[in-house]
């Protein structure tokens, strides 16, 4: 990619779009027209994950399996194994903990075409609070031998990821987010799995985010930009099979890496990008994420504020890990 | 493939002796388990299923899930017994080893011809169930058949899936419990009591066969039922015995997990032969 340097910076503007969950509900509806095999499987939350756009249209296909979800994700095993391409849904606390057995027997092990979408993720839930709050699946999802595990930042990446899991031949997870999600992408923009998109260029730091947390790195970059620091911002909506290139090359030209996630600490896109880091090119990073503890109720806004996941803790710990590098 | 009782009462027998060598030779197994389910698993490889051994990925076939999956040795004797191109008879006394396709638990990435990889208990029935929605929506005449073990059916996913199969009127689907009594600590009345089973499943909406599930004939009755069963999913609650045909292994909570050792193995083909 080609970036005339000289050109003054474009702010981002934070525009809210559709949430992920939403985009995630409309595009099954496509993929459901355009494939008789695309099938749900669902535990009585479709009016909150969307599956029920699919549901009302394609009645046949849709499997309700009441609030059961270790025989949801069976289930949809089951229908993969018998040709189809089962999406099963639910919050992902309650898809990937409760279904995390049958993920990894029936769909990891197994290795079924099943794809797990689990909507409400983070703490961006908000009201509902730390029971309803899913802040450890990806480490979960990554656990799984053969799991391709994804988490989009808007609109426009979740439909292309979605409609990515469903042409992929594999177990897949996709975490969506209950909140309207940032514009960050035009809806004509290319995405694959596994190849992260750098939607900001820079030289002195890089940050390296997912989900909603990309608006917020956009956000810090205009901060940094302010005080004449040159930042990369990188979306990581694949989480695995990482882009080791994309991360390489951040690592070699900007020496300093902030990763940010809506996710614990332990076990996130930070420590994996960490590895690759420390396999490739060995610089100075630092980590937005939930430090080692559950949140509570409250709005996303400020529940994100609370919990430093916000644009200004980001550009915090990138000016500090400017102070350290080499 | 259709056999009369005699010629399956003959499979069988030989079936039971392929699972002690097998076990013996590997010294670890479940013998127990794999022995009280021969009846069952022989009439659904020789009669009930529709296969075809050279073609094990035939779309329009019958499949069988054996969730409780360490029975594995029974599977596949029967398997081998029945030709399929990926279970050798001569490869089955490598049972457990390293390098084997005959892995502790059945797993379908050294046997394709497996329907599911199974070991972890609770999980075959949904399985089963997503394969049975499946292929009524492809209209095939596909019927699959989950083995369940009566220690098995303490699993709570078990129960959630026997609340779904009649919810969607999951005709084509199976469950049969082998009902032996013992799991691993002992007897399941001492451990975690399951009965009334055949009432439990009937209070979920299953159709339900008690049966004597050691005596071929009763075995082959009960999967007719099943088949001319419409609108609801049949359970076979199936009275076995634990170590089946072997005298010293016959209810004997001893010989769930444990192996024969070489005189006992000896001892217990005598009583086969």
């Amino acid at each position: 990619m080609s970036v005339d340097t000289k050109a003054p910076r474009k702010k981002f503007e934070l525009k809210a779009g559709v949430a992920t969950r939403e985009a995630f509900g409309r595009t099954l509806v496509e993929l459901g027209r355009e494939n008789r095999n695309v099938v749900v499987v669902d535990a009585d939350l479709s009016k909150s994950t969307m599956t029920t756009y699919f549901a009302k249209e394609f009645p046949d296909r849709f499997f309700s399996m009441g609030i059961a979800e270790a025989n949801m994700v069976g289930v949809g095993a089951g229908l993969a194994m018998a040709g189809k391409i089962p999406f099963v849904a639910s919050f992902s606390v309650f898809a990937v903990n409760k279904g995390f057995e049958q993920m990894r027997v029936c769909a990891a092990y197994g290795r079924s075409n099943l794809k797990v979408v689990g909507t409400h993720s983070g703490i961006s839930i908000g009201e509902d609070g730390p029971s309803q709050m899913s802040i450890e699946e990806i480490a979960l999802a990554c656990s799984l031998a053969g799991f391709v595990v994804m988490a989009p930042a808007d609109e426009a990446s979740c439909k292309a990821l979605v409609r990515a899991a469903a042409a992929y031949d594999g177990p897949v997870f996709i975490r969506t987010g209950r909140p309207k999600a940032p514009v960050i992408y035009t809806a004509d923009h290319k995405f694959e799995i596994g190849k992260a998109v750098e939607v900001a260029p820079g030289t002195d730091v890089t940050i390296i985010a997912n989900g909603l947390l990309v608006a917020q790195a956009m956000l810090a970059a205009d901060l940094l930009d302010a005080d004449g620091v040159s930042v990369r911002v990188i979306d990581m909506h694949t989480v695995k099979p990482l882009d080791r290139d994309a991360i390489a090359k951040a690592a070699k030209e900007t020496r300093a890496i902030v990763v940010a996630e809506e996710h614990l600490i332990d076990g996130g896109l930070g420590v994996k990008v960490a590895q690759v880091v420390a396999e490739t090119h060995p610089c100075a990073m630092e980590f937005v994420g939930i430090h080692d503890r559950y949140a509570e109720s409250g709005q996303p806004e400020e529940l994100l504020e609370k919990y430093h996941l916000v644009a200004p803790d980001i550009a915090s710990a990138a000016r500090k890990v400017l102070t350290r590098k080499s | 493939m259709s056999k009369s009782i005699a010629e399956l009462q003959v499979i069988a027998k030989r079936v039971r002796r392929d699972i002690l060598e097998m076990i013996a030779a590997a010294k670890s197994g479940h013998p127990g388990g794999s022995l009280s389910a021969v009846e069952l698993v022989v009439e659904l490889y020789f009669n009930t299923m529709r296969i075809d051994p050279a073609n094990p990925k035939w779309p329009d076939r019958d499949r069988f899930i054996l969730s409780k999956g360490h029975a594995a040795p029974v599977l596949y004797s029967v398997m081998a017994e029945r030709g399929y191109p990926d279970t050798p008879k001569d490869k089955l006394n490598t049972l457990r080893q390293f390098g084997s396709i005959y892995q502790g638990h059945p797993d379908m990435r050294f046997i394709p011809s497996l329907e599911a990889s199974t070991g972890s208990l609770g999980q075959g029935l949904s399985l089963g169930l997503g394969m049975a929605l499946g292929e009524r929506l492809d209209g095939r005449p596909s019927r699959i058949y989950v083995m369940l073990g009566d220690g098995e059916i303490q699993e709570g996913q078990v129960w959630e899936a026997a609340m779904a199969a009649p919810f969607h009127k999951a005709d084509n689907l199976v469950a049969i419990v082998d009902n032996n009594q013992i799991q691993l600590d002992g007897f399941v009345r001492d451990i975690m009591a399951v009965d009334p089973l055949a009432d439990k499943w009937r209070s979920f909406g299953w159709h339900v066969v008690e049966l004597d599930g050691n005596d071929a004939v009763a075995v082959r009755a009960a999967f007719e039922e099943a088949a001319a069963t419409k609108g609801k999913p049949t359970a076979l609650v199936a009275h076995t015995l634990k170590g089946k045909g072997v005298s010293f292994m016959e209810n004997n909570p001893k010989f769930h997990g444990v192996a024969p050792s070489q005189d006992e193995l000896k001892m217990a083909l005598q009583e086969l032969n």
